[in-house]
């Protein structure tokens, strides 16, 4: 108890505090920090993940701006009701290219880790158009101006290039094609060289078959909106990891 | 540093810090008894639950796991296990229901209430976000709650369409018939058009321009009887609706007409096996067939 009674002392010598402080903390960053650095993986091996295509990553960066984060959260907890209601719980593998993240908690609207699939591409376009009409009770706001919107993606390689600094794995041929294969997902039989060379980038990114869907997303062939890429981007999500080979039982995979 | 000598409050007894501010004092208080045991317990519980929940990551020998305490807890492990108990307390009158003919279900009470209050539940998280409640339906989403089927309203038909959606590209055994978009893709003129329309307008009884129908009649004899009949009463094998009713899935006025003949609707309903295990799609089609129009 006599350490505890010098206290006193040490309040009143800012230096010695400050070291002191400096101690405490330290050992809390050690604790919470060192064993990233010694652990192998802190997300899980999964089949089918890849990094979001040029137009995906426009609808990505829409849902950003709009702010569709808060009120819809894209995590499938780990909860019995929730894997009843959306499916499989969210993986943190399933959210590694995303910058920034969409998890959350605050659910004004439902859940949208997995709502990719789960509509048609016109249940997206009436609904984001106005949701009422769908949906009668819905207190969503109409996004309808997204289709009237043309999308700008001349700096959509440029993008690319920025994610990959920060870790996502886009390939040269991913960067220097970008413009092309963004308009060759929003624009079905115009260009089958150009789906084909999309297609085949991102299959092999994702390493199994069926990750890339190409529509004319918003029904307007002639040109590309950001409705395109909102629903492009939608129609995506949570269908990426391919949970046949996902090994849940494998400790490593334990949360 | 400097010793400070001990000055007591003369008021309270208390010892204070020995600073003084234009006279005033602070009082040097101990902390408050119940605090510090708070506090005190908390560093117990701390450690005792690294002892007993998953703590430390990636020790020596442990490869990528964590300690995984005495508990052996796992938050992945604990929903896997429920749903699997769920699964299971449901699977006798899961798989009875998965091979259930319509006649079986009818006469078990006790099967064809576990179909209806499951198949509901799917619904509403599933289906009424296009359907509406209760199948009431919207503009381009049909209603479910009439007899009026495009594809087939049969028990058997309904699941068919639950488990391979229509139009839908991923699933080869999905319904899988379109109209052409005549005048986006050219092979109407406009004014062909729009003598359609007033032919169709006359086939479910409305009053049309009689020189249009006339016109119109050669061109629906050979564009449109192959699915929607010479009559017009449409053909389910393809999934064409009957034009002589009043129902209009996407709008019946003239204006809709064209655009449907336009550019074509062809809507699509995603394909749902995969996504929904079996005893959920057959509830869901002993569900949908009891709204109202389900047939035998």
């Amino acid at each position: 108890m006599d350490i505890l009674g010098k206290h006193g002392k040490l309040e009143r010598n800012s230096l010695v505090l400050t070291v002191g402080i400096l101690i405490a903390v330290a050992i809390g960053g050690i604790v919470e920090i060192a064993p990233l650095f010694y652990m192998e993986n802190t997300i899980e091996k999964v089949q089918g993940m890849r990094p979001y295509t040029p137009l995906e990553l426009k609808g990505k960066n829409i849902y950003v701006r709009e702010g569709c984060y808060t009120c819809h959260s894209q995590m499938v907890r780990p909860l019995r009701d929730e894997v009843e209601r959306y499916g499989h719980y969210s993986l943190a593998a399933e959210s590694m290219y995303d910058h920034p993240h969409q998890w959350g908690s605050k659910r004004t609207g439902p859940d949208l880790a997995r709502v990719g699939g789960k509509y048609s591409d016109e249940w997206h376009l009436d609904h984001l158009k106005s949701p009422q009409s769908v949906v009668p009770d819905s207190i969503m706001p109409p996004y309808a101006f997204l289709a009237e919107k043309k999308l700008k993606f001349d700096d959509i390689g440029a993008h690319l290039k920025a994610l990959r600094a920060t870790g996502v794995p886009y390939t040269d041929d991913m960067i220097a094609n970008a413009k092309a294969d963004l308009v060759a997902q929003a624009s079905p039989n115009a260009d089958f060289d150009a789906e084909d060379a999309l297609v085949a980038r991102y299959t092999e990114a994702a390493g199994r078959e069926g990750t890339v869907r190409i529509s004319d997303f918003d029904h307007n062939p002639r040109e590309i909106t950001e409705m395109d890429a909102l629903i492009a981007y939608l129609q995506m999500t949570g269908t990426l990891v391919d949970f046949s080979t996902y090994e849940a039982d494998d400790l490593s995979n334990r949360r | 540093m400097t010793e400070h000598k001990k000055d007591i409050d003369e008021v309270s007894g208390v010892e204070t810090t020995g600073h003084s501010w234009d006279g005033i004092k602070e009082l040097n208080n101990p902390l408050p008894r119940w605090w510090l045991y708070v506090f005190y317990a908390s560093i117990v519980w701390a450690i005792g639950y690294m002892i007993f929940m998953p703590a430390i990551p990636s020790l020596p020998g442990m490869g990528v796991n964590n300690t995984p305490g005495l508990r052996g807890h796992s938050d992945r492990a604990q929903v896997a296990q429920e749903v699997a108990e769920l699964r299971s307390g449901r699977s006798e009158a899961a798989s009875q229901l998965v091979t259930a003919s319509l006649s079986e279900i009818e006469n078990d009470l006790t099967l064809q209430q576990f179909a209806l209050a499951m198949g509901e539940s799917a619904f509403g998280d599933n289906c009424a976000t296009c359907h509406g409640a209760g199948g009431r339906g919207a503009k381009g989403y049909p209603m479910l709650a009439d007899d009026i089927w495009l594809w087939d309203g049969t028990l058997e038909g309904i699941e068919t369409t639950l488990r391979h959606g229509i139009r839908h590209t991923d699933d080869p055994d999905t319904r899988r018939n379109s109209m052409p978009a005549y005048g986006r893709d050219g092979m109407l003129t406009p004014k062909e058009i729009d003598d359609l329309v007033q032919y169709v307008l006359n086939l479910s009884g409305r009053e049309a321009d009689q020189a249009a129908i006339d016109r119109a009649a050669p061109i629906f004899a050979t564009q449109c009887v192959t699915c929607h009949g010479a009559d017009g009463k449409g053909n389910r094998q393809l999934g064409a609706p009957n034009l002589t009713d009043h129902e209009w899935l996407f709008g019946g006025e003239p204006r809709d007409i064209q655009q449907t003949i336009y550019s074509a609707r062809n809507a699509h309903m995603p394909a749902w096996q995969g996504r929904l295990d079996d005893p959920t799609i057959k509830a869901l089609a002993v569900y949908v067939h009891s709204l109202g129009g389900g047939e035998k």
